[in-house]
């Protein structure tokens, strides 16, 4: 090593043009390829609507099928309403969650999908025409056995009747909570029905040990009891009113006005 | 000089001076990222890039680096380098960087790329620092390479994402081992290569530390 290399002057030297070179390589390298990352990321969001919607091929226009079969809305979920409050292209659930304005904290025994913070509004995907869609893509997350699980359900066009579906980001354990992904496990939600009775507004699907028989009931995984009770809990938060309950209402029959306020009433109750 | 050691500065660290089977470095990223083995390949082409980089750049200013700073600097320079790789992953490869996660961000305190940089670089010059770094990334790719095919045959009854044996998830016959798909089990198939890298290589057994007297009784031992 070079004599003189210790004085402060060099030292100081060799650290700033140092820092320089670096930050000048890492901003550069994250600038330019951002464009190409945030394409990514949004194909892989377009690629999942489209896969638990079932409308996906390998091999298709992601971009093209998507503008062509479904149009992105933003609901109110507390009345159930759609609102153009927000971009419904660019907007994000776990965003509006964390922002005061547009978000709630939940607590106790109302938290039964480990959320902590929930958003009051939420982008739903409808497929085909918007006013009476054949399918509706709606956003879940909760907490898995090792983390948040993100996904979409998809529910057929008479908010009861379960498609698909997916997880586009979790931390399960590859093999067991993993296979959630498993499109044999996946099958089977095909044709299950959220609720049992005409006019309630709470979920009756559950993830069950066993043999998952009968219309609402779904095998779970096994070695990953843990995971599919987190698939279980952020269903029934979800489809309850505190999430899409209200929402779902509007698309199935039976469920009258009176009925659907009256919820709204115990809810309050609850809530207060 | 160069012209000798180079192949050697390549090929030596895959089997005769591996950095995980004989120096024993790097385990922890070995243990989490060798599930499926098209995972190992990703992480072993993103470490064989930063360790020959990091060396190369680090025997570059070698003779500028003042010696009290001089862990800094390499840090500085593999982190640079580290946060590039992430970048690009994220944009050519998405899929692959979202089953990597954390582990691409963690190749900065692998102990490899940062003992190669002290270790070697700061004491060779440009050209051969940077085979080394290839040939560390090599030895350490091997290794991951062996372990993730074991780990994806056995947990998942597949190779590079391909049915070799059908498991009864899949309706085939073969009962996939749970345990191979977590972390610990990378322990057994790391301690078992290094077992076999061994008897092969007598000469990487180490010495004991001491010895054992025969027939020991157990108050003669306290």
């Amino acid at each position: 090593m070079a004599q003189g290399n210790n004085s402060i002057k060099k030292i100081l030297i060799v650290a700033f043009s140092l820092c320089i070179v670096c930050s000048v390589i890492v901003s550069t390298a994250a600038v330019a390829l951002r464009p190409m990352q945030q394409l990514n990321q949004e194909l892989d969001r377009k690629t999942n609507i489209l896969n638990v919607a079932r409308l996906y091929e390998p091999g298709m226009d992601i971009e093209q099928a998507f503008r062509e079969q479904i149009t992105a809305r933003v609901v109110e979920l507390e009345t159930g309403d759609y609102t153009d409050q927000f971009d419904a292209d660019t907007f994000d659930g776990f965003e509006a969650a964390r922002d005061p304005a547009t978000g709630r904290t939940l607590s106790g025994p109302r938290d039964i999908a480990g959320l902590s913070r929930v958003e009051n509004y939420a982008a739903v995907y409808l497929v085909g025409d918007p006013e009476d869609p054949e399918q509706i893509v709606l956003p879940i997350r909760g907490q898995g056995l090792w983390g948040r699980m993100m996904g979409f359900l998809s529910v057929e066009g008479d908010g009861n009747t379960i498609v698909s579906i997916t997880y586009y980001d979790h931390s399960e354990t590859p093999g067991l909570g993993a296979e959630v992904n498993n499109p044999r496990w996946q099958s089977q939600w095909e044709g299950k029905e959220i609720f049992d009775e005409e006019g309630d507004l709470n979920p009756a699907i559950r993830v069950v040990k066993g043999s998952g028989s009968g219309v609402h009931e779904v095998d779970g995984l096994s070695g990953a009891t843990l995971t599919a009770n987190g698939v279980n809990n952020m269903l029934q938060f979800w489809l309850s009113p505190e999430g899409f309950g209200e929402y779902l209402a509007r698309f199935r029959s039976g469920v009258d006005q009176e009925d659907a306020q009256e919820a709204d009433v115990e809810l309050e109750a609850e809530g207060a | 000089m160069a012209d000798i050691n180079a192949k050697g500065a390549l090929t030596a660290p895959i089997f005769k001076n591996n950095p995980i089977a004989l120096q024993i470095l790097g385990i922890c990223s070995a243990l989490a990222v060798t599930t499926s083995m098209s995972v190992s390949l990703v992480m072993t082409l993103a470490v064989v890039f930063v360790t020959a980089f990091s060396n190369l750049f680090v025997s570059l200013i070698r003779n500028h680096i003042p010696s009290s700073i001089r862990i800094i600097v390499q840090m500085t320079i593999i982190a640079s380098l580290v946060i590039v790789v992430d970048q690009i992953l994220k944009a050519y490869a998405y899929e692959m960087s979202k089953q990597l996660s954390v582990f691409v961000g963690l190749i900065i305190t692998n102990c490899i790329v940062m003992g190669r940089a002290e270790g070697f670089a700061m004491s060779n010059s440009p050209g051969i620092s940077f085979l080394d770094g290839i040939g560390n990334g090599l030895g350490y790719g091997f290794v991951l390479m062996v372990v993730g095919f074991f780990r994806e045959l056995l947990g998942a009854g597949s190779v590079f994402g391909f049915t070799v044996l059908p498991t009864v998830q899949n309706g085939g016959w073969y009962v996939p081992n749970g345990l191979l798909l977590l972390p610990p089990s990378a322990f057994f198939i790391i301690g078992l290569l290094i077992w076999a890298i061994r008897s092969f290589n007598p000469e990487q057994v180490e010495d004991n530390e001491f010895k054992m007297k025969h027939n020991t009784k157990p108050k003669e031992a306290v």
